[in-house]
C-alpha cells in the first residue's frame, strides 16, 4: 500500500477473516452485578472519581478524587499507589483476595493535539516480585476510561467463572457478566468483544470501543501481560499495546477476568476540558512539525519504530546477545531495522492513541502463522519494537520471520515478550553449561538458535502442560534458579550471576556492563530492571558526561524523577527525547532536552489550569516515587538488599566474557586499580576475573550509597520520614512504619555505607543519621 | 466506487489583485458565519514586495493519510474534505501539511480548510480568482514513511 490516499474501508490486510455468531456469544452471558452512573464531565484533565469493582461481592462503587489527592499524588500512577495502599496489606500477595488489578489514566491522559498522550497506568502487586509493579500502555482504553467518567479502575476480589466488566460511558452504565463462550487468547477476544458491544456496526462505532485481555499464556505463567485494543479503520483489526511487565496479565486471569471493555459515545479534541484549549493545540502542532521535520534525519520513528535501535545497539556493543554474554554479533544484520521496514505496513497513521505522529506502532498486516493452534492462518503482528527484537538476539532467533512469530504468540498468549525472551535466554545458557538438558526440560531442547524449541514451549505453557520444567520456567528466571540451586544442578554462584532478573523481574534488553550508572538505572529501581526509569549508557558510557559517584547519583536521582513524570499524566516518555528540537545539543542540558520540558510545564497548565514551573513537575514525581518505594518497604523488601543486581549485567562472568573485551578489562586493571602493564599481561583470565569482580562489585555499592544519599534515604535505602515531610506525604502511618523500619535496620546494623572506601576516597555523608537535620 | 480523476483548485492572477481581501471574508462566512477573514479564512492573500501572493490548500491530499479517524477524504468532485462531525482535533493534519494550508482557528479545536465552493471566487471584484481543473495524479502527494533522510 505504498500508493497512500486509499478510503479507509477499502484497505485490506489479507488476514484471516473470522466469522462469529456474535448474538449467541451474547446470549449466554448472565449479568452478575450492574450499576447505573450520572454521566459527567472530565474537568481540566479530571474525571474526578474513581471506579471500584469487586469480583467475589459483585460491589460496583465510585469514589470521590479529592484536590488532595490531585496534589499529592497528580494522577495516572500516583492515583494507582494511593488506592493501592488503602486496599491492600503489607502480606498481600499477587494471588490474594485483596489484591488489586488498577488502570489508571492521569490528567493529561487522551489529549489528542500532543504525540503521545494516550497511555493508561497498570499496577498490582506482582507474581514475580512480590511488591507493586506498574507498567504503562498505549491503546484506546485509558482515555475511554475517562471519557466514560472514571480517573482508575480498581479491581479487587475474584469471579467464580470468566466474566467481563464492561464500562459503557453511551449508557452510563457498569455490568459485570459472565462470559463462557468467547475465546481466551487476545488477538480473538478482543475481536470478539469489539464486535459485540460496538453500538453500530460500522469501523467508526468499533472505534470507540477497547478491550483489555489477556491470554492462555497469562494463565500458566508468571509472565502474563494485559493487551489494550485500539480499532484500526483501515486494517478493520484490533490492534493492541501490551502493559508488559511484572505479570499484570497474571493477576487478571487469575481473578478470572477474561477482559475489560471501555466504549465510550463520542469524544472530541477538547474531551478533557482543558483550561487553555489554545495553548495545547499551539504546543501540540509544533510538536507535530517538529516531528515531521527531524523524525528521519533522528530515529526515524514513523518508518521503523524502536527497531531503529537494533543496529545502534549494536555498533556500540549492547545489544544482548546470547543471554547478555555479549553486546554484538555477525548476525544482527539479518534484524537490523530495514529487514523489517520490508514487513511493515506503510502510509497509515501507526499512533497507539490519536495525534500521534511518532507513530511508532508498527504491523505486519497479512502474516503467516508458521506454528501452534493458528499455524496457517493470516494474522497482523503488532510490533515488533526493539525489545522484542532484543530478545530475539538474546536467545539467537537471527531470523525476522522468527521474531515475528514469537511477538505474534506472545502477544496473543498474553505474556510478556521482554520477560519471556530474557528468561529463555537464561535457560538457554544454561543448557548451553548442561545444568540444563533435555531431559530437565521436559524434552525441549533449549539450545541458542532452536526456534522450533522456543515456539513448543510457549504452546505447551498456553495449554497448561503440567510438566516440572515448563510449569517452573514459566514462572520466570528467579524461580529456576532457585529450582536448579535446590537441584544441586550447577554451581550456584554461576546460576546466580547469569540468570538476568532483579527482585524477580527479567532484564529488558541492553547490556549494561561497561556502563555503572545504567546498572543504577537498573538495579536501582522501584519495580525492578526496566529501562523506564533511566537510560543513561550514552551519557555515562559513549559520552563520559557522568563521571563522579555524585553526577552519576544526581542523574539517577532526576531521570527516573522526570520519566516517572510521564505515569502520573498518562503520556508516553518517547516524544520527549526520541525527537529533539533542531537546536538541541547547543542547549545547557541536552540530555533532558529543555525545550520539551518546558512543552510539557506549558501543557500540563494548559490543562488542568495551574501555574506549575519545571521544578515543580520533578517534585509530583518524587513524592510518588518515594510512596511506592515507601510501600516496597512497607511489604518488606525494599533495602539495599532488594536492590541487588546480578554479576552478568556488571561485567565478565565466564572467561568467554573477559577474552571478548580483554583489552578493555586489561585496561582497567591498570588504570583504575593500579596493576601493573607487565603483572596484568602474566595474569591468567580467572585471576584478573577475580579482581574485576570485587572492583566492580563495590563500585556498584558506591553507587547505591550515593544515590540513596541523594534520593534521601537510609544507608539501607529506605525513604526517610523527614524527606517525606519534606514533599508534603505526611501520612502517620506511612511515617510512623517507616520509623519503625529504620529503628529495626538500625538494631540490625544495616545502616551503614555498603561501599568500601579508601585512602582519600570518603562516604556520601559522615553523619551517620545525616536525614535526621531535615526535621 | 469510481475514483475522482480531476479535482478543481484555486489559482491566482497576482495582477488582478489589489489586496482588498474580500475573498478572505467570503471564505470566513463559509466556515464560521464571521466575515473577520483572517485567520478565520482558509485562503489568504499576503503582502509579497509591491504586490499580492495567494496561500490556500492545493488538494494535493497527503493529509488524508495522517487522519487517525478517517475525517479526511477525498470528495467525489475530488476535493480533500475534513469532516467535523469525526474530526478528534488532533492537528496532526495542520502540523503536517507541507505547505502550512490546513488551517486552526482558535475559535474550535477542529481545523479548517479550502473545500473549493468558489465563494471567493465570486466574491473577488478583480476577477483575481479561478477555480481551474486539474489531474489529482499530477498533484497527489503521499506522506512519507521512508527508510532513512532520503
Amino acid at each position: 500500500m505504498v500508493e497512500g490516499q486509499i478510503p479507509a474501508e477499502e484497505y485490506e490486510t489479507g488476514n484471516t477473516k473470522h466469522s462469529w455468531d456474535i448474538k449467541k456469544l451474547k446470549s449466554k452471558h448472565k449479568i452478575i452485578s450492574k450499576y447505573n452512573y450520572k454521566k459527567g464531565e472530565v474537568q481540566q484533565g479530571y474525571a474526578n472519581r474513581t471506579l471500584y469493582v469487586n469480583l467475589s461481592t459483585g460491589e460496583i462503587k465510585e469514589k470521590k478524587v479529592t484536590d488532595d489527592m490531585k496534589k499529592k499524588f497528580t494522577g495516572g500512577r500516583g492515583f494507582g499507589l494511593k488506592l493501592l495502599w488503602d486496599s491492600i496489606k503489607p502480606t498481600t500477595r499477587w494471588n490474594s483476595e485483596e489484591n488489586e488489578l488498577i488502570v489508571t489514566t492521569g490528567p493529561l491522559c487522551g489529549t489528542t493535539q500532543y504525540a503521545g498522550s494516550g497511555k493508561s497506568l497498570c499496577l498490582t502487586v506482582s507474581p514475580s516480585t512480590d511488591i507493586v509493579c506498574d507498567s504503562n500502555v498505549g491503546g484506546f482504553f485509558g482515555p475511554y476510561l475517562k471519557f466514560a467518567g472514571f480517573d482508575a479502575i480498581e479491581i479487587q476480589g475474584k469471579a467464580k467463572e470468566d466474566v467481563v466488566i464492561v464500562i459503557d460511558g453511551e449508557k452510563g452504565k457498569i455490568t459485570i457478566e459472565t462470559a463462557p463462550l468467547e475465546e481466551t487468547n487476545s488477538h480473538l477476544v478482543n475481536e470478539q468483544l469489539t464486535h459485540m458491544y460496538a453500538s453500530e456496526d460500522t469501523d467508526k462505532s468499533r472505534q470507540k470501543v477497547s478491550v483489555v485481555s489477556a491470554g492462555k499464556g497469562a494463565e500458566h505463567s508468571y509472565w502474563g501481560c494485559l493487551n489494550f485494543s485500539f480499532y484500526d479503520i483501515r486494517r478493520k483489526v484490533c490492534r493492541m499495546k501490551q502493559a508488559g511487565r511484572g505479570g499484570l496479565g497474571t493477576v487478571l486471569r487469575d481473578k478470572k477476568v477474561k477482559a475489560v471493555v471501555a466504549k465510550v459515545e463520542r469524544f472530541t479534541g477538547i474531551s478533557n476540558n482543558p483550561a487553555d484549549p489554545k495553548t495545547l493545540a499551539k504546543v501540540g502542532t509544533k510538536l507535530h512539525k517538529e516531528i515531521r521535520d527531524l523524525d528521519r534525519q533522528q530515529c526515524n520513528m514513523r518508518a521503523v519504530g524502536t527497531v531503529h535501535l537494533v543496529e545502534i545497539m549494536n555498533e556500540y556493543d549492547l545489544l544482548p546477545t546470547e543471554n547478555y554474554r555479549f553486546g554484538s554479533h555477525k548476525q544482527a544484520p539479518k534484524i537490523f531495522s530495514p529487514n523489517f521496514f520490508k514487513h511493515f505496513t506503510k502510509v497509515i497513521p501507526d499512533g497507539c492513541w490519536h495525534g500521534c505522529t511518532m507513530a511508532c506502532a508498527k504491523t505486519v498486516d497479512g502474516f503467516t502463522v508458521m506454528t501452534g493452534p493458528y499455524k496457517g492462518q493470516k494474522a497482523t503482528v503488532d510490533g515488533p519494537e526493539y525489545e522484542t527484537v532484543g530478545c530475539g538476539s538474546n536467545m539467537g532467533l537471527w531470523n525476522p520471520r522468527w521474531i515475528l512469530e514469537f511477538n505474534f504468540y506472545c502477544d496473543t498468549y498474553g505474556i510478556d515478550t521482554i520477560s519471556t525472551g530474557t528468561a529463555i535466554a537464561f535457560y538457554m545458557e544454561m543448557y548451553e553449561y548442561g545444568i540444563l538438558n533435555k531431559k530437565r526440560c521436559s524434552g525441549l531442547e533449549l539450545k541458542f538458535g532452536n526456534f522450533d524449541a522456543v515456539m513448543e514451549f510457549l504452546h505447551r505453557m498456553a495449554k497448561g502442560d503440567g510438566s516440572e520444567f515448563i510449569k517452573v520456567a514459566s514462572n520466570g528466571a528467579r524461580r529456576v534458579k532457585d529450582w536448579l540451586i535446590k537441584n544441586g544442578w550447577g554451581d550456584k554462584q554461576l546460576i546466580e550471576d547469569c540468570g538476568m532478573e532483579s527482585k524477580g523481574l527479567e532484564y529488558s534488553e541492553y547490556v549494561t556492563k561497561e556502563s555503572l550508572a545504567m546498572q543504577g538505572g537498573y538495579g536501582l529501581t522501584l519495580k525492578g530492571p526496566q529501562h523506564d526509569e533511566a537510560w543513561l549508557i550514552f551519557m555515562d558510557m559513549v559520552n563520559n558526561a557522568i563521571p563522579t559517584f555524585e553526577d552519576k547519583a544526581e542523574a539517577l536521582h532526576y531521570f527516573p524523577m522526570w520519566r516517572t513524570w510521564f505515569g502520573l499524566n498518562g503520556l508516553c516518555k518517547l516524544p520527549w527525547n526520541d525527537v529533539e528540537p533542531a537546536n538541541n545539543a547547543e542547549t545547557d542540558e541536552p540530555a533532558k532536552v529543555p525545550e520539551h520540558v518546558q512543552n510539557y510545564v506549558d501543557y500540563q497548565n494548559a490543562v488542568t489550569g495551574w501555574k506549575v514551573d519545571k521544578e515543580e513537575l520533578i517534585l509530583q514525581s518524587e513524592r510518588c516515587y518515594n510512596w511506592q518505594r515507601a510501600m516496597n518497604v512497607w511489604m518488606g523488601r525494599g533495602r539495599r538488599k532488594d536492590d541487588w543486581i546480578p554479576y552478568r549485567s556488571m561485567g565478565p562472568v565466564t572467561e568467554i566474557e573477559y577474552v571478548s573485551r580483554k583489552d578493555r578489562y586489561d585496561e582497567q586493571l591498570v588504570e583504575k586499580l593500579g596493576l601493573s602493564k607487565e603483572k596484568v599481561g602474566n595474569m591468567n583470565v580467572k585471576d584478573k576475573m577475580k579482581i574485576l569482580y570485587s572492583h566492580r562489585q563495590n563500585q556498584y555499592q558506591k553507587l547505591a550509597d550515593a544515590v540513596y544519599y541523594r534520593r534521601g534515604w537510609t544507608q539501607n535505602g529506605v525513604p526517610t520520614p523527614q524527606k517525606m515531610k519534606q514533599l508534603g506525604m505526611d501520612n502517620p502511618e506511612m511515617l510512623k512504619m517507616l520509623q519503625q523500619k529504620i529503628n529495626e535496620d538500625e538494631k540490625a546494623g544495616l545502616n551503614v555505607w555498603g561501599g568500601k572506601y579508601v585512602e582519600v576516597e570518603k562516604p556520601p555523608s559522615n553523619n551517620p543519621h545525616y536525614w535526621e537535620k531535615w526535621d | 466506487m469510481d475514483k475522482p480523476k480531476t479535482v478543481k483548485i484555486l489559482k491566482f492572477n497576482s495582477k488582478k489583485c489589489d489586496g482588498c481581501l474580500e475573498c478572505e471574508k467570503a471564505c470566513s462566512k463559509v466556515h464560521f458565519k464571521s466575515d473577520e477573514g483572517s485567520e478565520k479564512s482558509a485562503i489568504r492573500i499576503l503582502k509579497d514586495g509591491n504586490s499580492y501572493k495567494m496561500h490556500v490548500c492545493d488538494q494535493r491530499g497527503l493529509c488524508i493519510d495522517m487522519c487517525p479517524v478517517g475525517a479526511l477524504t477525498r470528495r467525489k468532485n475530488g476535493v480533500v474534505w475534513l469532516d467535523k462531525e469525526t474530526c478528534i482535533g488532533c492537528q496532526a493534519c495542520v502540523g503536517f501539511c507541507p505547505i502550512g494550508a490546513m488551517r486552526k482557528s482558535d475559535v474550535r479545536i477542529e481545523p479548517f480548510k479550502c473545500i473549493s465552493c468558489g465563494a471567493c471566487v465570486r466574491a473577488c471584484p478583480n476577477d483575481a480568482l479561478e477555480l481551474v481543473e486539474v489531474n489529482i495524479d499530477d498533484i497527489r502527494e503521499v506522506v512519507y514513511h521512508k527508510q532513512g533522510a532520503e
